[in-house]
């Protein structure tokens, strides 16, 4: 076996020097009748070619987002990410190195999480960011805790403009941890009162914006009514490229912003791994949850980072901890943070002035197909449609006709009475004649 | 030991350095600037066409002023974060014994298959029809997993081992609510040696934790968790093989404890790496348990993360399990993605969980096969007991000199008088070109070294760690203490200031104040 280096000699040596006659000897501990006396059933070793081949042929029966035009958002994005990216994020160094905790052997994984930290500040306009988290949503339902613990009130408020499954990971943490929410209807068009939602017992409220139906929300009124009633206002992203372009939560009021970070440097996955990014005011740091780097110096004086605060954290305050993770996103907060530095400011900004340029284009054209309506008036890089036709049934004759054209509000909203509703989503990956192409397959599927 | 490589074990005499760089590099160690040092708020490393003439439609919210980033073309990109990776050690560099941790070789065809465009560049919410591959892999790991584990169900989506437990913990704590038992058993037991996830995840969801304390022998005794079982206890969560590297030799009587309590058994599964092919832990009784694919499967650690860590569930537990689920209907397979119509608990992530995490273990499962992955978790074994016998003559056990599962655990009681900490021999192991193994856990154990070698490691490599640490430890017992309380001295910084970290928290960079006009 190609990864064992051990050969049957070293080991018949190995066992003699341990001083046992047989490798069993070493598991004497699994109760005898619990220890498998045969290899369970799989198949055996394969070499590198076979294997190659067996996962090759699955991943050949899907349809990937380069070989189409891909109008798929919705919490997942498509972009171009430059080649140094993935080059870059596979040095062994990175790639085979461990959490940070010997800080002297880790200095490059500490850095660039300091600078992953700053970029993330500066982005949603906070003053501190942590290490990441695993994605968006798990992090939402991270912040949601943290502004309990800080508010000492147990209810959150969900915008009905969140990602749906973002609430729905919200509300599964908080109806094991006994903390109430409540989830406000459906938001379409951006049109439901935050603000009536306040109250005394509310810790905070949970607001996405682009929303998930790609709504682009004004916060900064919301943000002064709760600060005066004690609530925290939490902000989500989920499309990062938006923020060179519009307002950043920070500037808005945020209390506690999370973001799915994936869209800057990292590859759709079909749903994973991916980056969250978590943000906050200063005076909220010790009740934040992850990982956090942080300068210091080594005995000579030279600066350096470390992993710091740790007392927040679950291998030493335990069952007092402010959160359980352990494992983060750092390889991907690595891919974040290489692109986001290839982009810079200058590039980041054009990047998403490209996105917003290609959506105005396609929500133009897209209007001109007859029945079909664009329900969103502020957005970025996606928008929901209203069609003549089920949405499920019309993306499915799209796939059809080799184009991925959005996600159905009904995928997200099952029963939720949206079935006509389409999120469609135009990034720089789209070029005019994949919209084109779009308007054609969509004038003919209706 | 044999020395096949001929490599120097003796200390050498430390060349004296008559001068300092001008630079501050050390040859290939190159000191490297932060990147809000060197880059420039105009300059970016990526081509962009220029926008196109539109009318913007904001509604307003147009950003104001700048972000605050910077950029750099793409070769001093290229060159910024190359220095930076030479400033740190990984499983390719050397020997990563970090116990608990699992530090395997990590293949790259795994890396390859994962960045297959059918893998990678698809979108979780792309219609069904078209990602049928991609589910077909889900279903052939969880396939993979069930039957290495015997257990007849298992939820994915969990994105790291914490992640996992949480999972487990969660339908407990609905099979509990489906009794309607969720207002009287709110204790879960854990002993005192597990990892701090465990209880922390228990309390994340409002358990209480009760501790067990583990026997003289390193093990939890049966007697002791009965002791604490009531009807107020949902369920217990035991590490095993366990943190002090032993296989729970009550496990089987633990969980029927447990069982007949009317509680569940969640197993943290960090350590199964041991024990893959030898037993299934279905047939042990336990009832949950997550799989850290980045340990036991070889994904990489990436610096600390992404991991992944799909729960394995007992029939008691199955019908719980998070959204989203496979479900094959004939030739066709679907992600059930509603809770509508099933006891699913809920949701624990937008999507479908860690799918490059799931390519990579998928590469690893296939290329090892039955056979492999059985005599990978021999060898893991048989290489940490060769590096136990080769150090229990200089190094003492807590728990007396008898064979360990993949991790050989050392106290500090051997180093008491030297003048030498856990902490300080550790960071000597740098110096020598190791990463240190995992220190002062379990809590447990006083000074504890936990040093997990893996199955990745020949003998030759083995043999060489195993007079290294031969030799600091003859060192630190002769009283040359300062070789490890200044330690490490060639590493690309020296021991970092963590209290000043703590007491003063920088955690981000800010532009230093315009110096002061020259008058």
């Amino acid at each position: 076996m190609r990864y064992l280096p051990l050969s049957d000699a070293d080991r018949q040596d190995m066992l003699a020097r341990v001083g046992v006659a047989s490798v069993d000897a070493l598991f004497a501990d699994i109760p005898a009748d619990k220890a498998l006396k045969t290899l369970v059933d799989l198949p055996l070793a394969q070499p590198e070619m076979a294997v190659s081949r067996t996962l090759s042929a699955l991943a050949g029966r899907n349809t990937s987002a380069a070989s189409v035009p891909f109008f798929v958002g919705a919490g997942a994005y498509k972009h171009h990410v430059p080649a140094t990216v993935d080059h870059l994020i596979q040095r062994s160094e990175f790639l085979t190195s461990y959490t940070p905790y010997q800080p002297e052997i880790a200095q490059g994984t500490l850095q660039y999480l300091f600078e992953f930290q700053t970029q993330v500040a500066a982005l949603t306009g906070m003053d501190v960011a942590n290490a990441s988290m695993y994605d968006g949503s798990t992090g939402t339902a991270e912040a949601v805790l943290m502004a309990h613990r800080i508010t000492r009130r147990r209810k959150a408020v969900l915008s009905g403009g969140l990602h749906p499954h973002y609430a729905e990971v919200v509300r599964t943490v908080s109806a094991m941890a006994g903390d109430d929410v409540v989830t406000l209807p459906p938001d379409v068009d951006a049109r439901e009162d935050l603000a009536a939602a306040i109250g005394s017992d509310v810790s905070c409220i949970v607001v996405q914006t682009p929303d998930v139906f790609g709504n682009l929300r004004d916060l900064k009124g919301l943000s002064v009514q709760c600060k005066a009633a004690g609530v925290l206002l939490i902000t989500v992203f989920t499309e990062a490229v938006s923020l060179g372009l519009v307002e950043s939560p920070g500037a808005m009021g945020a209390d506690i912003v999370v973001g799915e970070g994936q869209s800057i440097g990292n590859s759709l996955n079909f749903g994973g791994p991916y980056v969250g990014l978590f943000a906050t005011r200063q005076q909220y740091v010790r009740q934040m949850p992850g990982r956090l780097c942080g300068e210091t110096v080594d005995a000579n004086g030279t600066r350096g980072y470390v992993l710091t605060l740790s007392t927040r954290e679950q291998h030493i305050r335990r069952e007092k901890a402010t959160s359980n993770i352990c494992t983060n996103s750092g390889l991907c907060a690595l891919a974040f943070t290489i692109h986001m530095t290839l982009l810079g400011e200058a590039g980041l900004t054009r990047l998403a002035a490209l996105n917003h340029a290609g959506a105005v284009a396609l929500a133009d054209a897209l209007a001109t197909v007859p029945g079909v309506s664009v329900l969103t008036k502020a957005f970025f890089n996606e928008f929901t449609l209203r069609l003549p036709k089920p949405a499920a049934t019309v993306v499915e004759h799209l796939a059809e006709r080799g184009i991925l054209g959005g996600v159905p509000v009904s995928r997200l909203l099952p029963n939720g009475g949206f079935d006509h509703d389409l999120i469609v989503c135009s990034t720089e990956v789209n070029t005019d004649a994949d919209r084109a192409a779009f308007v054609a397959a969509l004038k003919e599927v209706l | 030991m044999l020395n096949t490589q001929g490599r120097p074990t003796a200390a050498g005499e430390a060349a004296a350095i008559t001068h300092a760089t001008f630079t501050g590099n050390r040859a290939l160690q190159q000191s490297e600037p932060l990147l809000f040092e060197i880059g420039r708020a105009e300059t970016t490393g990526v081509d962009l066409p220029d926008v196109p003439a539109h009318t913007p439609r904001l509604g307003g919210l147009a950003r104001k002023g700048a972000i605050g980033l910077v950029g750099l073309s793409e070769p001093e990109t290229m060159r910024h974060y190359v220095r930076l990776s030479q400033r740190n050690y990984g499983i390719d560099t050397g020997l990563f014994p970090l116990g608990s941790c699992t530090m395997k070789h990590n293949p790259r065809l795994n890396e390859a298959m994962a960045r297959l465009p059918g893998f990678a560049d698809v979108h979780p919410l792309q219609p069904q029809s078209t990602v049928q591959g991609a589910v077909a892999l889900m279903e052939m790991l969880s396939h993979w997993l069930m039957t290495l584990t015997g257990m007849p169900a298992v939820a994915l989506s969990p994105k790291a081992g914490a992640h996992g437990e949480l999972c487990g913990m969660m339908a407990i704590k609905a099979a509990i609510a489906a009794r309607g038992e969720a207002a009287t058993r709110t204790v879960v037991l854990v002993p005192d040696s597990a990892h701090g996830t465990n209880p922390a995840t228990a309390a994340l969801i409002g358990f209480s934790v009760r501790p067990v304390p583990a026997g003289p022998d390193g093990t939890v005794h049966v007697d002791e968790v009965k002791k604490r079982l009531g009807p107020d206890v949902a369920a217990i969560m035991l590490t095993n093989p366990n943190t002090c590297g032993l296989f729970e030799p009550d496990i089987v009587r633990i969980a029927a404890a447990m069982h007949e309590a009317g509680a569940y058994f969640y197993c943290d599964g960090a350590n199964f790496n041991a024990i893959v092919g030898k037993t299934r832990p279905g047939d042990l009784g336990i009832d949950a348990m997550h799989i850290n694919l980045h340990k036991t499967f070889s994904t990489p650690h990436g610096g600390g993360g992404p991991g992944a860590g799909p729960v394995v569930l007992s029939e008691r537990l199955a019908a719980y399990a998070p959204v989203p689920f496979i479900r094959r209907d004939g030739d066709r397979l679907a992600l059930v993605e509603d809770t509508a119509g099933s006891a699913a608990f809920g949701r624990m992530t937008a999507f479908h969980g860690q799918m490059g995490m799931y390519v990579r273990a998928m590469a690893y499962m296939l290329s090892h096969g039955a056979d492999g992955m059985r005599q990978a978790s021999e060898d893991a074994v048989l290489n940490a007991n060769y590096i136990k016998a080769g150090l229990a003559d200089l190094m003492s056990q807590p728990f007396g000199d008898r064979p360990c599962m993949h991790e050989a655990l050392f106290d500090d009681e051997w180093l008491k008088g030297t003048g030498v900490t856990t902490l300080d021999f550790a960071k000597a192991m740098i110096d020598e070109g190791y990463h240190p193994m995992t220190m002062y856990f379990p809590l447990v154990v006083h000074g504890a070294m936990l040093i997990e070698p893996t199955e990745s490691e020949s003998r030759a490599s083995l043999d060489l760690f195993i007079m290294t640490l031969r030799d600091l430890a003859m060192a630190a017992k002769s009283g040359k203490t300062e070789r490890f309380t200044g330690a490490p001295y060639h590493a690309p910084v020296r021991r970092m200031d963590e209290t000043r970290a703590a007491r003063q928290p920088v955690l981000k960079w800010t532009a230093p104040a315009p110096a002061q006009a020259a008058e």
